[in-house]
């Protein structure tokens, strides 16, 4: 069944929604009530002063939190209607359908190959020719294959700190995922290899749901479609970005962007 | 805007460029009284000096729009500080053009006086007197507002600016009839219609003035809609 979706315009379908989403650390209440609808095939990004709970929200949609036990999630989460915080289906299989990638580039100590491979075959049984051509896709995709195709033996952390995200970009991608999760994909990088993971991302919209977590505005601004702000818990505001950058509603969301906050 | 900027060098530049924009607004409104005054009174003197103060308006046009594109590559502004620099820009094409209609009013007077007294003394010049009182306090309204934010003011502008019009049109069809009457009047009658339509010109740029300061403090552009939707924004 599909949720209503109010915060939508109409003609997007609305790929994680969120109802009624309470979060706590312990005893620390650090999402308060969130409604959001996360639309498909877009770019939503969620902008907000440190502490505002965004990368808490991104983490509970694969159900990162789980790992702790003093967390806990009430309230609802779908994924094409399906709740992710109630169902009996395996976390694993969740997080294969939801991907994500990390502030920081996180390799796996091991080859190129096999830093995309490996999860691949947790998931897929293929012939080492389908799994070589899976690995040549999930790289062309994250706009690295020109620069590793001669040393796919090479260590993953031989590479830079750009290389080694845009690998993260692209194991995220390679066990085909629906929604891609990316917690400040570029804070660690230099503008260069910023501006290819900002093209990335743009490339990745048209087969993927997007949902990204960035202190940086003027990267939410030109990458997202969407725009979430978020301030000590609660969502501000939701709209489109290019609403939410010229014609804010909220004066909370106005004196964050326009730099007034303080 | 109450609050200030995290960094206050950027508040210190964009007051500073709205303040330059009144500047600019207050030497293009005493450009128009004296062009107005130097028409009444068939001062030459005065003429000259609207003229000379022309380039002095164009030099402030190009200054502001220089330091225009120094905010806005150095800091990216959003929201309304983004408005408030799309609406600066216009404003100064705006103001610019209010001081090239000044001084298209003292091109015509300084032609009346070469044209020698006989032809001035036939020209009905005190009716024209109205139509510029107008357009001067529409400008300085226009301009008043937009330096305190005001949008009750904008949209006082907005609804003045068809008496302008309506003077406009009474002047125009009175100087046909001195054409009609007296065949020697048309070189110098069109001359004053030419004046006519500088100063109905001059109220319509403080009209889009106006449209600027509702686009910066809500956010709509009003150009080009009715009145009563107008006022619904402004609201």
């Amino acid at each position: 069944m599909q949720a209503d979706t109010p915060n939508l315009p109409a003609g997007e379908m609305s790929k994680l929604t969120v109802r009624s989403l309470n979060f706590y650390y312990g005893s620390f209440h650090a999402l308060k009530n969130i409604n959001l609808d996360i639309p498909e095939k877009k770019v939503t990004a969620f902008i907000g002063p440190s502490g505002c709970g965004k990368s808490t929200l991104l983490r509970i949609f694969n159900r990162m939190y789980e790992l702790y036990p003093e967390q806990r999630a009430e309230g609802q989460i779908l994924l094409d209607g399906e709740d992710l915080l109630n169902t009996k289906e395996d976390v694993s299989l969740i997080r294969a359908k939801i991907g994500m990638v990390f502030q920081k580039p996180t390799p796996f100590p091991m080859s190129i190959y096999d830093n995309i491979a490996f999860g691949v075959r947790l998931f897929e049984t293929l012939s080492p020719s389908e799994m070589d051509d899976r690995v040549e896709w999930a790289l062309r995709k994250a706009a690295l294959w020109a620069e590793v195709k001669d040393k796919l033996q090479q260590s993953g952390s031989s590479l830079s700190g750009g290389q080694q995200q845009r690998l993260c970009i692209a194991r995220g991608i390679a066990i085909k995922p629906e929604v891609l999760l990316l917690d400040e994909p570029c804070s660690a990088l230099d503008p260069i290899s910023t501006g290819k993971i900002e093209e990335l991302i743009h490339e990745l919209k048209s087969d993927y749901t997007v949902a990204i977590v960035t202190h940086n505005m003027q990267q939410a601004a030109r990458v997202s479609d969407y725009t979430a702000y978020m301030y000590l818990g609660d969502l501000i505001e939701f709209g489109a970005t290019s609403e939410i950058f010229m014609k804010p509603t909220r004066r909370e969301t106005e004196d964050y962007i326009t730099g007034r906050f303080g | 805007m109450s609050e200030k900027h995290l960094s206050s060098q950027f508040d210190a530049e964009l007051s500073g460029i709205s303040s330059r924009v009144l500047e600019m607004g207050g030497l293009v409104e005493s450009q128009v009284a004296q062009a107005v005054y130097a028409l009444a009174h068939f001062s030459g003197e005065t003429a000259t000096q609207v003229i000379k103060q022309e380039s002095r308006v164009n030099q402030m046009e190009v200054e502001i729009d220089r330091d225009l594109s120094g905010i806005i590559a150095r800091r990216q502004p959003t929201a309304r500080d983004l408005r408030l620099l799309i609406a600066v820009s216009k404003a100064i094409a705006n103001l610019e053009r209010v001081g090239d209609e000044a001084a298209r009013v003292a091109r015509v007077v300084q032609r009346l006086l070469n044209a020698g007294m006989s032809t001035r003394m036939r020209l009905p010049v005190d009716d024209l007197q109205q139509e510029s009182e107008l357009a001067i306090a529409q400008l300085r309204k226009a301009l008043d507002a937009f330096a305190r934010l005001d949008v009750t003011r904008a949209l006082e502008v907005l609804k003045q600016d068809n008496q302008i019009d309506q003077e406009f049109e009474g002047l125009l069809r009175k100087l046909i009839t001195y054409m009609m009457e007296d065949p020697r009047t048309i070189s110098s009658a069109i001359d004053l219609v030419f004046v006519a339509k500088a100063i109905e010109r001059v109220g319509d740029h403080a009209k889009n003035l106006a449209e600027s300061t509702i686009y910066i403090v809500k956010g709509t552009d009003v150009r080009h809609t009715p009145m009563d939707a107008v006022e619904d924004a402004v609201r």
